[in-house]
């Protein structure tokens, strides 16, 4: 089906049903519920899920397949806001030029990098990306400002042009990010019972990009291109003396790669139409290795857990201050209470830098291949369902390393 | 039926209980709602959105103490603080219009990105009606931007740039805490005095655009004065180390080096011109100074002995009252609660918290509503007083109060880490007040209000 | 000319900060084949060992003063440190006063021990991981400790003076014929720089001339054939580990009074020194110091007035700029050698 094989059309499936359905999953808990607080459906986090989840994929297609390991991926997404946002400055508020804008410049810019800096290969190449994102992170704060707003960041005003749409709405407002006249942020709330689910149109655009973006990515690892992606990171010099030249093959997925990147910085201005230098910076490209490695480099579905799993603990876990502590521990005895709400306060609000930190540590040493390993642990202990089986396997079918 | 919260861009369907699916309908501009996150049970939910990791982490914490302070004497708790000295009496301590007050908390982490993140998920997900805090100008552009789209109201926290209430001012967005060109206007009288009228300045600057407001700001205010300008140079805003900056000045035929820093930079600016001997040089028969025109108290901690005698200016101080007399009342009181309650006297950044948080309170009890336009119409040309910083003006043409602004030294034998600086004087507020449309504001349009209707 | 000068002085101290962490870097590289994200993580542990040292000597019991009284109407606290009790106001003092040479010697053996533990407990199991995993677990190390120091710190920056007696400057342009207040420069930089060209000397004295040092540099040179040779490799690394622990642990100590040390300066140094020891080469000693003083003096010539009036914002990106364009005219970097962490 599509041209994918069984086992990968299946992959596909859940991932749809996970993503078509993620209002519902991401919202287990009733709205006014203590458990509330770890709710994930509300749709700026579930379009960061989905956007990040992007970012990793065109990162996971470069790293997972060839081994290079670039740490400037980031000035991509940088270049893609940007080109987003100043299409909704001079052109209209229209997400499709944005879009499509931001994919074309992160790709011209992927290509002059990447034509650099695949000169050289392993950790040179790796600090040669990383001194091009860092130069365009210091520059875009500083000189470029003109261009780039600098600090602040790049932002629609009432003062653009907008020439294909309206300068101000009639109301005096800057007008909003739509598509085909469907505002982003127009959210649609479903109550049941004491849940409260949010479809939010945003989201979807981003899910079925999204779900094309992956779709994309399994029949790139399916190719004949991808195989020889695979073969130069099995062995580049065995390939070189074959009489191959593998530079225009890195180059080409370097620059698809550039292009994902420029894509899910498109549509996070889309969603949100600012672009922040911050976005460039080594701490942002680290953030995207670090994603992968966590999920699963070299897999299908890790890249997409790993995002998710540190967009959560940035936007869930940052939330839970000491008020909400002792709610939860309401329960106990009043010196129980404070002891508990003393000790886990270290891991969560303020703390929640130390509770990803140790979740790096305990998934890299625990689980190599990252959680796309736990997953298949998991489905093994569970051999009896086969259904899920199939759906574990076939995220099993390319291991990390 | 489930309409506790309701939320931006959103029809609330209430559909009945186990109904299930309601047809999907998509919203887009006009519809039934009065205004974003309308607070329809007993209670109201604030964000307070403020660095909490990052190297601002400690100002973050200090100004979320006083948001809980804030909200504690709001829902009649402890003693009130500056509800008591505050001008006007319609706070009583049930809440506001009747509702408990109830907040969020989210991490800035000095990014606008991820600050805009936190703010929309106060707003999307918690139903925040306000939002308030953060620690620097670009933040703080950024979550007005946001407020402004989204229809709530922003208080800013500690925010410096001339461009939140200039260039990027928005309609839903108010400032209490004062601005560069302020700071420059306070200063330049405080330094001709302490330095004489010839004077040859050397500026450096952080690279970035508080950095070039704060910059522009005292240099044409110092250059009104009769110093002339040296030089202006820029530092990378990532920059540790400024030995290399800094080692030219004493050759520049200056006389005054003055630090357009803030926070981390400016600890290891004044750091390395303190450590290069600057202070105990003469230069042109003068002694050689340094000023800095922003202070922030809890980051001079980190510059220790090397702020002796250095000026600055500052929003509010907290001995304020003590040594400048009645017209800073509020200041014994928000002291004393805040100091009760943690043990040590607040920040600047916490006063500036605190002040907005009652502020929006207050503004709210007199339009009788959380609607945000009705409640930015309140606080349009309000005039105040008691919450510790004197007579008081919100100015509608651009949502900036105008007040005193503090000028400070460090001081010379402080007597524990909270009292490092000593008040020099209190530049009255005629003196620092400006025309909406001044040149440094310029460019800026506050739009309409938006509720989110 | 003078302002040349200024700025290779300025240059040679920034660059000895870069060498001794890249040094340690390049030291682990090229043994344990480990890229340490965690290594401006020791850097600031050297660093907080000296404000614990200095917050250790002046520790002190609390008196009330009832003749005064604080900002909430208290009697005012009034501390006095042990130290000025036990050995006399002066002498008292002067040990606080000289917390941070003091520090050293606290600081070898806490870094040793620090790194020890980090090699057996954590690195040491993954020798054979490839450099993805090596990376992740480090930097979730890395967050793990200075989260750790913020939570008993803050966020705010310490102040950690220098002694008394070294601070201030010295005027180096009167030595060589300029003009007074030309060529100035502070007395602790100089300290600073003295001190990284010993520990730099020692480091290399010690794999000069050792039979230890010997083993290292086989190691560094040929893993497998020293594995091979029957020689206990394993323990070498540990203690390998545990020394470039000590040389960033005390390239910490010593730059806590140049800028008041926060919990986050590993990480601001991170990138940089990574960088360093790219351009040096990847498992090259003399190329890693080489590239930290040659990025030192050229970040500091870029800052200079007169460049940065031509080039605007070149200070900002000079390191990386430089960096790209060693690589790319030679391939390994300054010294490097071929296929290590090519792959």
């Amino acid at each position: 089906m599509l041209g994918l094989d069984r086992k990968d059309f299946i992959l596909l499936l859940v991932v749809f049903a996970l993503v078509v359905l993620a209002p519902f999953l991401l919202n287990p808990f009733p709205t006014n519920s203590a458990m509330a607080q770890f709710n994930a459906g509300y749709p700026d986090l579930m379009q960061r899920f989905v956007i990040f989840g992007i970012f990793a994929i065109g990162f996971n297609l470069l790293f997972g397949l060839t081994g290079y390991l670039s740490f400037g991926h980031a000035a991509f997404l940088g270049v893609g806001s940007y080109s987003a946002v100043w299409m909704f400055k001079l052109l209209s508020m229209s997400v499709v030029p944005a879009i499509i804008a931001s994919v074309i410049a992160s790709g011209i810019f992927a290509l002059l990098i990447g034509y650099i800096s695949l000169r050289r290969t392993g950790i040179y190449f790796s600090i040669l990306t990383l001194a091009f994102a860092q130069m365009s992170f210091n520059l875009a704060y500083s000189v470029l400002t003109p261009i780039t707003n600098g600090e602040t960041g790049l932002q629609i005003t009432l003062a653009d042009p907008r020439i294909l749409g309206v300068t101000a709405t009639e109301s005096g407002s800057i007008p909003v990010t739509n598509l085909l006249g469907a505002e982003m942020r127009s959210t649609y709330i479903m109550d049941v019972g004491t849940w409260a689910f949010q479809f939010n149109v945003g989201y979807y655009v981003c899910a079925a990009i999204m779900l094309l973006a992956f779709y994309v990515s399994v029949r790139i690892f399916r190719s004949p291109f991808g195989l020889m992606l695979r073969a130069i990171k099995a062995n580049k010099t065995r390939l070189n003396y074959t009489g191959l030249n593998i530079r225009p093959y890195t180059l080409a997925v370097f620059v698809i790669s550039g292009m994902y990147a420029g894509l899910a910085g498109g549509l996070m201005a889309s969603m949100d139409p600012l672009a922040g230098a911050e976005r460039m910076q080594w701490t942002a490209s680290g953030e995207v290795v670090l994603m992968t490695i966590l999920g699963g480099a070299g897999t299908l579905i890790g890249p997409v857990l790993g995002a998710g799993v540190i967009k959560y603990f940035e936007n869930i876990f940052s939330k839970i201050n000491s008020s909400v502590l002792e709610s939860w521990f309401a329960f106990m005895p009043e010196n129980m209470q404070h002891a508990a709400v003393y000790v886990s306060e270290h891991f969560v609000g303020p703390g929640w830098h130390l509770t990803l930190g140790l979740l790096f540590m305990l998934v890299v040493t625990f689980l190599p291949g990252g959680l796309v390993e736990g997953g298949q642990r998991l489905s093994r202990l569970f051999r009896r369902k086969p259904q899920k089986d199939a759906a574990r396997d076939s995220t099993q079918s390319n291991p990390a390393e | 039926m489930s309409n506790r919260l309701t939320r931006r861009g959103v029809l609330r369907t209430g559909a009945v209980a186990g109904a299930g699916l309601a047809v999907p309908t998509i919203f887009t501009g006009s519809s039934a709602r009065a205004y974003t996150n309308e607070p329809t049970g007993s209670s109201v939910t604030l964000g307070f959105n403020v660095p909490q990791t990052g190297p601002y982490a400690d100002e973050g914490a200090d100004e979320l103490r006083a948001f809980e302070l804030a909200v504690e004497h709001l829902n009649g708790g402890g003693d009130g603080g500056m509800m008591q000295t505050f001008s006007e009496k319609n706070l009583k301590g049930n809440g506001i219009l009747g509702k408990e007050v109830k907040f969020v908390t989210g991490d800035t982490q000095t990014k606008s990105d991820a600050a805009r993140a936190s703010a929309k998920s106060m707003i999307e997900k918690d139903g925040a009606v306000m939002i308030s805090g953060g620690s620097s100008s670009g933040v703080a552009v950024a979550v007005q931007g946001l407020c402004q789209e989204a229809g709530v109201i922003f208080m800013a926290g500690l925010t410096h740039s001339n461009d939140t209430t200039g260039k990027d001012k928005k309609a839903n967005g108010f400032r209490h805490f004062f601005n560069a060109y302020m700071s420059a206007a306070a200063l330049a009288p405080v330094l001709e005095k302490m330095y004489g009228a010839d004077r040859k300045a050397y500026h450096l600057t952080a690279d970035y655009t508080w950095g070039w407001t704060q910059q522009e700001s005292i240099q044409a205010a110092t250059e009104a004065l009769g110093w002339e300008t040296v030089n202006n140079v820029l530092t990378p805003l990532a920059q540790t180390d400024f030995s290399s900056y800094i080692a030219p000045v004493l050759n520049s035929g200056a006389d005054v080096l003055v630090l357009n820093h803030y926070g981390g930079n400016m600890v290891n600016s004044l750091t390395n011109a303190v450590q290069f001997g600057l202070r105990d040089k003469q230069v042109n028969g003068k002694n050689f100074e340094i000023v800095v025109p922003l202070y922030s108290e809890l980051m001079a901690r980190g510059a220790g002995e090397n702020i002796k005698g250095i000026p600055g200016s500052q929003n509010w101080d907290w001995k304020l009252e003590n040594q400048m007399g009645d017209r800073y009342t509020g200041t014994n009181a928000f002291v004393q609660s805040f100091g009760e309650k943690y043990g040590f006297p607040p920040s600047q950044a916490a006063h500036t918290c605190y002040a907005q948080t009652l502020l929006y309170a207050d503004a709210v009890e007199r339009a009788g509503s959380f609607d945000p336009c009705a409640v930015a119409e309140a606080l349009e040309d309000f005039e105040f007083d008691g919450l510790g910083n004197g007579p008081t003006l919100y100015r509608a043409a651009d949502h900036q109060c105008f007040k005193d602004v503090v000028v400070v030294r460090g001081k010379e034998n402080p007597e524990n880490e909270f009292d490092l600086v000593e008040i020099v004087e209190v530049t009255p507020r005629e003196q620092v007040e400006y025309a909406a449309d001044h040149p440094m504001f310029a460019g800026g349009n506050l739009g309409a209000c938006n509720s989110g209707a | 000319m003078d302002a040349i000068i200024l700025q290779i002085l300025n240059g040679l101290d920034k660059g000895s900060a870069y060498a001794l962490i890249a040094l340690g870097l390049t030291l682990i590289f090229g043994t344990l084949g480990v890229v340490n994200f965690a290594h401006g993580a020791l850097f600031m542990i050297g660093a907080f060992i000296a404000v614990s040292v200095q917050k250790l000597l002046s520790l002190s019991y609390v008196t009330l003063d009832e003749t005064r009284t604080d900002f909430l109407g208290n009697p005012v606290k009034v501390e006095t440190p042990y130290v000025v009790e036990w050995f006399g106001p002066e002498v008292g003092a002067t040990i606080i006063d000289w917390s941070v040479p003091i520090a050293i010697l606290f600081a070898i053996p806490i870094m040793a021990l620090v790194g020890y533990v980090m090699e057996r407990g954590l690195i040491k199991h993954f020798y054979k991981r490839p450099h993805a995993d090596q990376i992740l677990v480090t930097f979730g190390l890395a967050i793990v400790l200075q989260e750790i120091i913020k939570h008993y710190y803050g966020a705010n920056p310490i102040q950690t003076p220098a002694p008394d007696a070294l601070q201030g400057s010295f005027d180096f342009g009167v030595l060589i014929g300029f003009d007074p207040n030309v060529i100035i420069y502070p007395y602790w930089r100089m300290v600073y720089f003295a001190f990284a060209a010993l520990l730099i000397g020692s480091v290399f004295a010690f794999l000069q001339f050792t039979t230890f040092g010997m083993v290292v540099r086989a190691g560094m040179a040929d893993r497998e054939t020293v594995g091979l040779l029957g020689i206990n490799i394993d323990k070498r690394f540990t203690f390998t580990f545990a020394m470039a622990a000590v040389v960033a642990g005390l390239a910490g100590v010593m730059y806590a009074p140049i800028n008041s040390p926060n919990y986050h300066m590993g990480m601001d140094f991170l990138v940089l020194s990574f960088v360093v020891v790219v351009v040096g080469g990847m498992g090259s000693l003399p190329g890693a110091v080489a590239a930290g003083f040659l990025l030192g003096i050229l970040e500091s010539f870029a800052s200079m007035n007169e460049i940065k009036s031509i080039l605007p914002g070149i200070d900002q990106i000079i390191i990386y700029l430089v960096a790209i364009i060693i690589l790319l005219a030679r391939p390994r970097g300054l010294l490097g050698r071929k296929g290590v962490m090519e792959e």
